[in-house]
């Protein structure tokens, strides 16, 4: 049977009671809106807070862990074996924090397929001098360049950019924490002393804040060479190496691998953010459930005003099967008014939702803590639309379902005696 | 001539409140382009007979068969189809869709029939609302014209699919004696020309006296034919 003969039957009903069609598809409207509003900006937000930390957080981060040796020399003295043994107060033997087989450990990871980029780095302990001021910090040697494309720390240079630093010998990108504190600026020059008590004069060539107060309070960068210079070590001193995966997934499995085969503390993204990522599911979870809240009552509305225009209609079906229509045809006749409603209140849904988060996404949002954000973060991923209506087709469908079968078993005699 | 519907020892219950036998062992038979009246008192079991007949209650004993074809026992979705493109019919209170213009109102059981082009359909129910004499309403809405006018067009709407045999309960109920004269010398022109089977339910007398056959109903059994 041509289905457009039903379809013109369903949207002569629809047509014919406009008021009642029109609210019954504005709770799609306003259920679909919602979901969308409230998982580009959910979803947006999720992102942005990843950005901040999870991009900057190398996938795997690899060090040289001093701890105490678990073998104490009692241990290793026959005649003790069979005794119980008591050592107090174990400490670490002195060692140097450097990695000791950095440069094949890297070399190894260069050469790995899911391997996006390895950065080696020294963190050298100082303190900042500016005239009789000495403040507590940490420099890290890296390579700019490298930290800048995998690890995204262009974002957060205020002031400067990383380039300075790479073409500079001895410059220095300071946390703007401490250049406040010492007050100096762009371009100043500012002394540090290593632990073992030697001075260099190191140029400002960036300001670079984070958001987070602890970072920008002590934390600078300065080349790897530069770095190994102040320290007074080699060109093989490294004491970190950052990991960045092609794929997050990987970052577990290689990460224990690493910890075996090189005998190195490594640490994977996963375990440093743990919390995190209860945070995003747990936001996800809630706008799906208000969405869905939300469509559950647009889905009775759409119920009840099926209900009603089938209470109505009772005589429209005793003559639509007295002449030909089958059951299913009649069925056929409102579940296409509920999916009508459904996908006109649906495509509605998702304009507005759409234009409501270009408003947002429009909206200034400026804070002191992050730097590189000026408007809300707003996610706009094709999938959500997708989502959004099929949702609405769902909802409509089920609420459609019990009144059209209702219909589709009203008995037309029963209809025609009746008058 | 050939036979378009034949009951043959029909019986009916109803078994709410209390079991109520309504028809007994209904047997008759139309054949092409008789006019036949039903009679009767109120309440004898008339309108339940053409429901029946009509497939649209299936909660009976005994069989159906119309143009040779047995009815009995076959699917609600077959027996739709029957109704669509056999049977046409008119009940006492003339059965619109309110919202449909009066010409869609009569294309319909076409269209569903989809055997013709939607073109071909509209000048059928054109021609069909002129033989009526109601195409001057073609375009109104069902739901604003008269009562007779509804009857005439209820009329247009069963010939719409040629069927074999048309069905009326009362449908002479609520008109005057000229719209009633005028329906009763159309359905003698259908029976006469067309060669369609009439099968009509009917208090009127006068109307009765003047078909081809009166099958007259007692107590849900028939007495005379
Ligand atoms: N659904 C039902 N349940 C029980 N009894 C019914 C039902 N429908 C009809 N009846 C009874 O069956 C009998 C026959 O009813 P029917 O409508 O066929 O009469 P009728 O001959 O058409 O009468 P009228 O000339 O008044 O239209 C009546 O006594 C009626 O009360
Ligand atoms: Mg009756």
């Amino acid at each position: 049977m041509d289905y457009r003969v039903i379809l013109g039957i369903s949207t002569t009903h629809l047509i014919s009671r406009l008021k009642q069609s029109i609210t019954a598809s504005l709770g799609v409207t306003f259920g679909i809106a919602a979901f969308i509003i409230l998982v580009s900006f959910m979803t947006g937000l999720n992102g942005m807070l990843d950005g901040l930390i999870l991009n900057r957080t190398p996938h795997i981060h690899l060090y040289n862990q001093i701890t105490p040796s678990e073998e104490q020399p009692v241990d290793l003295y026959d005649s003790f074996e069979e005794s119980f043994n008591v050592v107090h107060s174990v400490k670490p033997k002195r060692s140097q924090s450097r990695i000791h087989n950095a440069l094949p450990i890297i070399n190894y990871l260069e050469g790995k397929k899911e391997v996006k980029g390895v950065v080696p780095q020294l963190l050298a302990q100082v303190f900042y001098i500016s005239g009789s001021i000495e403040l507590n910090g940490l420099v890290h040697g890296v390579d700019i360049m490298e930290e800048d494309r995998l690890f995204n720390l262009g974002d957060y240079i205020v002031e400067g950019s990383a380039e300075d630093l790479a073409r500079s010998e001895n410059g220095i990108i300071l946390g703007a924490g401490v250049a406040r504190k010492m007050s100096v600026q762009l371009g100043d020059i500012i002394q540090i002393t290593t632990v073992s008590g030697d001075i260099f004069s190191l140029k400002i060539v960036g300001l670079y804040e984070s958001g987070l107060a602890d970072i920008d309070d002590v934390q600078s960068y300065t080349n790897l060479k530069n770095a190994q210079k102040i320290m007074g070590k080699s060109a093989d001193y490294i004491t970190d190496i950052n990991v960045k995966l092609y794929d997050i997934n990987d970052a577990v499995p290689l990460s224990k691998q690493l910890n075996k085969q090189f005998d190195i503390a490594a640490v994977d993204i996963n375990s440093a953010n743990a919390r995190f990522e209860t945070g995003s599911s747990i936001r996800n979870l809630i706008t799906y459930a208000v969405s869905f809240t939300l469509l559950i009552v647009a889905g009775f509305g759409i119920y009840n005003i099926l209900n009603m225009l089938i209470y109505e209609k009772m005589n429209d079906i005793a003559i639509l099967k007295a002449t030909g229509f089958s059951g299913l045809d009649v069925k056929m006749i409102f579940l296409a008014e509920a999916l009508i409603i459904g996908v006109v209140g649906g495509v509605v849904g998702l304009i507005i939702g759409y234009l409501v988060s270009v408003l947002i996404d429009h909206t200034p949002f400026e804070t002191e803590a992050l730097p590189t954000i000026k408007t809300f973060p707003v996610n706009f991923q094709a999938s959500y639309y997708v989502i959004g209506i099929f949702f609405a087709l769902i909802t409509t469908f089920f609420a459609g379902y019990l009144p059209a079968s209702r219909a589709e078993n009203i008995d037309p005699v029963e209809i025609i005696r009746g008058q | 001539m050939k036979e378009v519907l034949r009951a043959d020892k029909i019986n009916k219950y109803f078994r709410d409140p209390v079991l109520f036998h309504v028809l007994k062992d209904i047997s008759f038979s139309i054949q092409e382009g008789d006019f036949v009246s039903i009679m009767g008192k109120s309440g004898c079991g008339k309108s339940t007979l053409l429901y029946i007949l009509s497939t649209m209650d299936t909660d009976y004993e005994g069989e159906l068969y119309l143009q040779g074809e047995k009815l009995s026992g076959k699917s609600g979705k077959e027996l739709s189809y029957v109704r669509n493109a056999h049977i046409g019919f008119v009940f006492q209170f003339h059965y619109l869709l309110p919202e449909f213009s009066v010409l869609e109102n009569v294309m319909l059981p076409a269209k569903k029939l989809g055997k013709k082009s939607l073109q071909e359909i509209e000048d059928d129910a054109m021609a069909k609302l002129k033989l009526l004499g109601v195409d001057k309403h073609a375009l109104k809405k069902a739901s604003r014209v008269s009562g007779g006018e509804k009857q005439r067009i209820a009329i247009a709407r069963a010939l719409i699919n040629e069927p074999a045999i048309i069905m009326c309960d009362e449908p002479t109920g609520n008109l005057d004696s000229k719209n009633s004269s005028i329906v009763f010398d159309l359905f003698d022109e259908l029976s006469t020309e067309k060669n369609i089977a009439l099968l009509v339910v009917t208090h009127d007398e006068d109307f009765a006296q003047k078909t081809h056959k009166i099958i007259t109903m007692e107590d849900g059994r028939i007495v005379s034919s």
